[in-house]
């Protein structure tokens, strides 16, 4: 397999002869008196992926995707065109459509376009790339988790993995002079498993990851964490009883139930929904939107994290963003061109799929601090109700704040005491009253295991999110009795 | 740098050469189109150009799948080097491998996929479309006071797969889109989304401009002074163009992706009577212009009409070459391809055959239930059926709408809610490869206040 190569800066000039003067020479054909802002993305990604089925090698797959996006920003106007071909020729004609919309052909002023500069952080730099890693070593992984699901329990009849590597090198040059690149790795893993008794059948799953090397990923066989917990659901839910509907008490379990924040506040903070007045949070800012225990924050500069980036795609270094302080609404997520039309600075969470897609702002990290209390002393505090330890997807309405999320794991919670499994339960909530009902926030903080990936107008990107145990009060538990 | 059946051709000779003993290829090349306007003005313009091969090669059962957007000689080689060695690190499947020489379409028809109007029409009259049809919302009514824009898409592409049982195939298609989201909002200030949008793969098959955004505009309204309802169990009717994703879980339930690995609700189901015989669902990749149709599959099958579901008789899976075999069947034509990723079973035209109630007539039937327009989350099991999703509405009283309803669920399982389609629509809506009418299911448990 192809060794890829480090800097990315050099990679464009010699792979693509995208030296400083061709930068410049596509970006001073990109401006005009009526641009006020131009940059290109390129982006050289291989990525790898491979399955396994009954124990056999399902599937093996490798790509290879380059390209490059232009932009132009006159005012709250954009003209984009992207391109798989890197080339001067191609990226002058794609100049020339990306400025179309300022519908001006006056040359530019010139842009003095710098060198390379190192990105602000230095968060996951990995010495092997993971789609350097022999094939092999990728099944053999695969092939230790299938046995070891298979081992856990006699119920389990069918066991699927897969492992996918991600290398990405990306190179942001911008009209302001700014050339600024990033290589950004990507591993993992998923596991599913059907358990099967009497006639019953039930699917349990488990995932994880981050911006990390093969090496680290499989030290110390945490993956098997991943493996247990992936058959342990699927037998659970064997035994599942059908989920409550109505409003109740919820006790959210740490790590990856912080989906809440991201699904019920994190999107409605974004830049552009706020800009436009369009979100149910617009205007709000200063306001009390949850209870003095709660403090949340989006932060992309955490090491190895799936959410985390050296540099936004937009070249902007990430930072870490407080929402919510101590119950009241304190920031924005923005990108460049939203945080320059309401007056506030970039925040570092200008993210893009692909140079396919034009950048917007999107959260990275998004997680709750610590409270005080035990999560026994939660979930003790609750007479009747559910809780929650794990989710599938969730999705928000960001005009009228209303957001749905679907447990993969959960309980009844009787006399303070967690009793049966049940399956089936979505919550549903509205954003800007959900936090205001979170009576107690336990003191067992802990991240996702790498595992989220969020959609928004079609765009994909890798986040993370967090939260210790917590609890609501009365939220509606969407099941079937 | 240029590349062309030929060059693929004899990429695929070479691998053949060492020592590969088949393999396909599909190569795409594809132009794309969109434009924003929001509050009058134009917000983004889009314009995008792209080429891929995607290379599959055999060495007997074992197999890889690569692909690139880089045609220089040397890139070629790599991806053929990458892809020997890759399909030689796979375990042997017994059930890999391509069609049989003899399946291959033989012909390919012209379905009228494509419209070269909806190349040549200029930008400026794609953005006027997308400005047309938000102003419509924006002037619909003085409650409408705000407004996420309205957008243009069109894109069109050119497929060519390749197989080295030497079948060639090509063909172009086209789609363009309108779409236009508005924003309500009520005295209280508290606001409401609703969108609506047409889609066709030729320009006469859009909406006018005007009537898409009134469309939107009364979507939004009816959105207004939204409240919840109390826990309990009525039935539910479901919009059209919300019914098309039960259809959609249909179709995840009878793909034979599920099947084999017993991750479908209908494991086992074929001949079992799964839904009223009022029921038919067909997949038919051969109407003409339609948003699903192909000529021939990701495989290089021709497509076909298949009955899925016949008076409420599950007949058949859909399948590719490779879930056809792992079942002891042979593929339905529903293998679809992208240009880095092996075949995988996909609809084509994926759809409910409407019944001859109006909407209107669904709803004056029920006393007291819930009108579905909108859902959100991902609350649907495959495996076991189970469902339970946000859901907003209208609320419907003695058979007439009422309210509207918001910050609820609906739950069943999807078993049960097929048997429980008490009434279908003759509305089947038509934008989407997966169309459904308006459908009455007898019961679902509504989660509120």
């Amino acid at each position: 397999m192809t060794q890829t190569p480090a800097r990315p800066a050099d990679f464009f000039d010699q792979q693509y002869g995208m030296s400083t003067a061709s930068l410049q020479r596509v970006l001073d054909r990109t401006l005009s008196p009526q641009i006020d802002y131009a940059d290109l993305y390129f982006q050289y990604e291989v990525s790898d992926a491979v399955s396994l089925e009954e124990g056999e090698v399902k599937q093996g797959s490798k790509q290879v995707n380059q390209g490059v996006g232009i932009r132009a920003l006159a005012g709250d106007k954009t003209g984009y065109a992207f391109s798989d071909e890197i080339t001067v020729p191609s990226l002058e004609a794609a100049a020339g459509t990306a400025r179309e919309i300022a519908q001006s052909s006056s040359p530019s002023a010139g842009v003095a376009v710098q060198g390379a500069q190192a990105p602000a952080h230095d968060l996951y730099a990995v010495q092997v790339a993971g789609t350097d890693v022999p094939v092999q070593r990728k099944l053999d992984l695969l092939q230790h988790i299938d046995s070891f699901c298979r081992a856990y329990d006699p119920r389990i009849t069918k066991v699927q993995t897969s492992f996918s590597s991600v290398h990405k090198l990306v190179l942001v040059a911008t009209s302001e002079g700014k050339v600024v690149g990033d290589v950004q790795p990507l591993l993992r893993l998923n596991v599913a498993c059907i358990a099967e008794a009497g006639g019953n059948r039930q699917n349990g799953s488990a995932g994880g990851g981050g911006r990390i090397a093969f090496e680290t990923f499989i030290e110390g066989e945490q993956y098997l964490d991943l493996a247990r917990e992936a058959a342990r659901r699927a037998v659970l839910n064997l035994d599942a009883i059908d989920a409550p509907a109505g409003t109740m008490d919820v006790v959210l379990g740490p790590g990856w139930p912080g989906i809440l924040l991201h699904e019920a506040i994190g999107h409605g903070l974004e830049g552009d929904f706020n800009r436009k007045g369009t979100s149910a949070f617009s205007g709000r800012i200063g306001e009390r939107i949850a209870s003095e225990a709660c403090t949340v924050v989006d932060d992309g500069t955490i090491p190895w994290r799936r959410g985390s980036l050296n540099v936004d795609d937009e070249g902007t270094p990430t930072s870490r963003t407080v929402l919510v302080e101590n119950g009241i609404l304190c920031g924005y997520l923005q990108d460049r061109l939203n945080a320059r039309l309401m007056g506030m600075a970039p925040t570092g969470n200008g993210r893009r799929q692909s140079y396919a897609h034009m950048p917007m702002p999107r959260m990275t990290n998004t997680f709750m601090l610590n409270g005080e209390s035990t999560p026994e002393e939660i979930i003790g505090s609750v007479r009747s109700g559910l809780y929650a330890v794990s989710f599938g997807g969730g999705q928000v309405d960001i005009t009228n704040g209303k957001f749905v999320f679907s447990a993969n794991e959960a309980y009844l919670i009787e006399d303070g005491k967690v009793t049966r499994p049940v399956k089936g339960a979505s919550l549903i909530g509205n954003g800007p009253d959900v936090l205001t009902r979170i009576g107690m926030v336990g003191n067992d903080f802990a991240l996702d295991t790498g595992v989220g990936t969020c959609g928004k107008n079609g765009q994909a990107v890798p986040v993370g999110v967090g939260m210790p145990t917590i609890r609501i009060n009365a939220i509606t538990v969407g099941g079937t009795h | 740098m240029a590349i062309d059946a030929q060059v693929v051709q004899a990429l695929l000779q070479t691998a053949h050469t060492r020592g590969a003993s088949g393999g396909d290829a599909l190569l795409v090349d594809s132009t794309s189109f969109e434009a924003q306007v929001r509050l009058g003005d134009v917000e983004t313009v889009q314009n995008s150009h792209q080429k891929r091969l995607g290379l599959r090669l055999f060495f007997g059962q074992r197999s890889a799948t690569t692909s690139t957007s880089d045609f220089s000689p040397a890139s070629l080689r790599q991806l053929l080097d990458d892809t020997c060695a890759l399909a030689q690190a796979m375990a042997a499947d017994e059930c890999a491998g391509l069609p049989g020489a003899d399946e291959v379409a033989s012909t390919v028809p012209d379905l009228g996929l494509c419209d070269d109007s909806l190349q040549q029409l200029p930008p400026a009259e794609r953005i006027a479309m997308a400005r047309d049809a938000e102003q419509a919302a924006l002037d619909y009514d003085s409650r409408i006071t705000n407004s996420e824009g309205g957008s243009y898409d069109s894109s069109q592409g050119d497929v060519t797969y390749i197989n080295s049982h030497g079948f060639v195939g090509h063909y172009r298609a086209s789609l363009a889109s309108l779409s236009v989201s508005s924003i309500a909002s009520d005295d209280t200030g508290s606001m409401q989304s609703g969108s609506w949008f047409t889609a066709g793969r030729r320009m006469d098959s859009l909406q006018a401009p005007q009537a898409l955004g009134q469309e939107a505009a009364r979507r939004t309204l009816r959105r207004l002074d939204a409240r919840r309802v109390p826990t309990q169990k009525v039935p539910v009717v479901f919009e059209a163009s919300v019914a098309a994703g039960l259809l959609n879980h249909l179709f995840s339930a009878v793909s034979g992706s599920a099947i084999y690995r017993a991750a479908s609700f209908l494991t086992d189901c074929i001949g079992e009577q799964i839904a009223p015989d009022t029921v038919t669902v067909y997949d038919d990749g051969t109407l003409p212009g339609a948003p699903g149709s192909k000529p021939f599959d990701g495989e290089g099958l021709p497509t076909r009409r298949t009955t899925v579901v016949e008076r409420g008789v599950l007949r058949t899976y859909l399948l590719d070459t490779y879930t056809g075999r792992k079942l002891g069947m042979r593929s339905t034509g529903n293998a679809a391809r992208s240009a880095g990723e092996a075949p995988s079973v996909s609809p084509t035209n994926f759809y409910m055959v409407p019944g001859a109630a109006t909407p209107e007539e669904i709803i004056a039937s029920v006393p007291s239930g819930l009108y579905v327009t909108g859902l959100i989350g991902f609350g649907v099991n495959p495996v076991t059926g189970d469902y339970s999703r946000g859901a907003s509405g209208l609320w419907i009283e003695g058979g007439e709408l009422t309210y509207a309803v918001e910050e609820i669920t609906i739950a069943g399982n999807l078993r049960q809610m097929l048997a429980d389609i008490e009434m279908i629509g003759n509305d089947l809506d038509r934008r989407r490869r997966v169309m459904a009418p308006t459908l009455k299911i007898r019961e679902m448990t509504i989660a509120g206040s």
